[in-house]
């Protein structure tokens, strides 16, 4: 694994190019760069309204940038810009290659059919039609996020806040993506799931070197989780480096007061 | 004033014309939805408007009518679209599946296997096979012009989780010529193979949902399944009690409020056919005719 690492990181997989997104007059996100390489973790911080969400859409491809480019190196080796894709092809990158988590499972749920189908769908999506193999699939996916496979045929509506967000991750990584984008993953979950959560997502990306990028407006996600950090605000990135490099030693005086907000425990 | 009240089949000449244009266009693309400006029809929506309009678009005065619901020609539903046709084109109507060369149906296909020169019109309630799983019509579009098909398993996948098997026993969804998925009405499954390389034309109208659809003669239709549980037609393992047939589609009836039951065919023409050609059943009604001659002779 950490051979196949190195080789990798030759090319970055995701190129982000003077990124900006504005609506009307008001400029959400302005003029953002950088790489990402293959399995690694890069968290975008900053409060709320400082563009994180709406540059994550950007990156992902489900909104238009108002200028600059993203550019993604697909399985076959070519980098391509994600706006030359045609929608077949981006769909079929989003099932495949790609994973999103949603702050709000239910977005990224189908909440009436059961966990295994949950798993299974984009198995399904892309051509398995064997039941017996996407249950199996399923049964195996479901615990390696530890969920009881007892619970394999109910719907994620009879599950728990926490379950359903490891369901999710389970959605996502079945089809062994390279790359997932996180909005907010421990949003809304109390503080004991959430640390729970942190370390299942660690074992997991490391594990199966997943390239993450993660939202979160919770620097102690940023300091488990990532390798590198940006931080924005007002649309601009206004630092960025290593994550303990930033956080340990803020350079920005908004990064200072974000670090220095967070209550001892 | 000897005007007639209605134009010929009750439709105007150019609605007919725009039905016609929806219909050619359904052809070219097999299972492929094509949206219609769907009239208002003096009946209920639900009772057929979408069939009833099709039919309206491709009636000669040549033609010969045949209208069945769930198989049956005599129900309320069927008599009265068949008298609506008699009424406003003036057509000769049947009950005999051979005979006809336009048959409405109401969720099912005659057992008698159709041939060249005769249209199948069916009534469609959804004509969406995906609108369970997704609400979203204008997500179902894109699906299709994707042909992401992966949804249509999932619900079947749901099936065999919960109850062992597929348990889909109506509007089972069908793939046509290896590229639209389509809901096929809901006709039993059982009916799901006569649709297969059928040599007459199918065409299905939705008149609430606006959309039209069809099968080509000579159309391949495959039942969509997983490897391991393949599709398979249902039918209640019983001869028919009027006629003894053993390979019809069979309705149950409730005999009294003691739990007895009869099935028969749900094919109303082919069970008689049968019956004159001289089957019979255990509970046919012929004996019960001589019986009852017997009794008043006596």
């Amino acid at each position: 694994m950490a051979d196949q690492g190195l080789l990798e990181t030759d090319e970055p997989l995701l190129i982000a190019r003077s990124l900006s997104k504005s609506y009307g007059r008001i400029a959400a996100c302005r003029d953002v760069s950088f790489s990402l390489y293959p399995g690694e973790v890069l968290a975008i911080v900053g409060e709320s309204g400082s563009g994180k969400s709406t540059l994550l859409q950007m990156l992902s491809g489900q909104l238009a940038a108002s200028g600059g480019h993203v550019s993604y190196r697909m399985r076959d080796g070519v980098t391509r810009d994600l706006a030359s894709l045609g929608e077949a092809e981006r769909r079929l990158l989003f099932r495949t290659d790609w994973g999103f988590v949603h702050q709000d499972p239910a977005q990224g749920l189908r909440m009436a059919v059961s966990a295994g189908a949950n798993v299974g769908e984009r198995l399904m999506a892309v051509g398995w039609n064997h039941y017996g193999r996407i249950r199996e699939s399923a049964s195996d996916w479901l615990t390696r996020v530890e969920i009881d496979v007892a619970r394999i045929d109910d719907a994620p509506r009879t599950y728990s806040g926490g379950m359903r967000q490891r369901l999710q991750i389970a959605r996502n990584l079945v089809t062994g993506p390279r790359l997932v984008f996180m909005d907010e993953p421990t949003g809304g979950l109390d503080v004991s799931v959430q640390a729970r959560l942190l370390d299942l997502l660690r074992n997991l990306v490391a594990e199966l070197h997943l390239a993450v990028v993660i939202v979160t407006h919770d620097l102690a996600v940023a300091r488990l989780l990532s390798h590198r950090v940006m931080v924005m605000k007002g649309g601009r990135v206004i630092e960025t480096g290593l994550t303990d490099q930033v956080l340990d030693d803020p350079r920005e005086p908004y990064t200072q007061l974000l670090v220095s907000s967070i209550l001892p425990p | 004033m000897n005007a007639p009240a209605y134009n010929f089949a009750y439709l105007d000449e150019q609605t007919k014309r725009m039905i016609r244009r929806a219909i050619l266009k359904a052809i070219a693309i097999p299972g492929y939805q094509v949206p219609f400006a769907s009239r208002e029809m003096p009946m209920p929506y639900g009772w057929g408007t979408g069939g009833v309009q099709v039919t309206a678009a491709i009636l000669g005065p040549q033609d010969v009518l045949k209208v069945i619901d769930q198989g049956s020609d005599d129900t309320t539903n069927a008599i009265s679209i068949r008298k609506f046709f008699a009424k406003t084109a003036g057509v000769a109507t049947t009950t005999s599946t051979d005979e006809a060369t336009v048959i409405q149906t109401r969720h099912r296909i005659p057992e008698t296997s159709l041939h060249a020169n005769q249209v199948l019109v069916y009534q469609v309630p959804i004509p969406e096979p995906l609108r369970f799983l997704e609400p979203r019509e204008t997500e179902t579009r894109r699906m299709h012009a994707l042909a992401e098909y992966g949804l249509m398993h999932v619900k079947l996948y749901e099936d065999i989780a919960r109850f062992g098997h597929i348990a889909t026993a109506y509007a089972y969804p069908v793939k046509v010529n290896a590229r639209y998925v389509m809901d096929p009405s809901p006709t039993p499954k059982f009916d799901n193979p006569k649709m297969d390389n059928c040599p007459a034309l199918q065409l299905f109208g939705a008149g609430r949902e606006k959309r039209i659809y069809a099968i080509p003669p000579y159309t391949q239709v495959v039942s969509l399944d997983f490897e391991d549980h393949p599709f398979e037609p249902y039918r209640f393992n019983a001869p028919c009690a009027l006629c003894g047939a053993e390979n019809s589609y069979l309705d149950e009836i409730v005999t009294d409020d003691k739990g007895s039951r009869m099935f028969v065919c749900s094919d109303t023409d082919y069970c008689e056919g049968r019956q004159a050609a001289g089957h019979h059943g255990a509970q046919s009604a012929a004996p019960y005719k001589d019986k009852a001659q017997e009794a008043s002779n006596g």
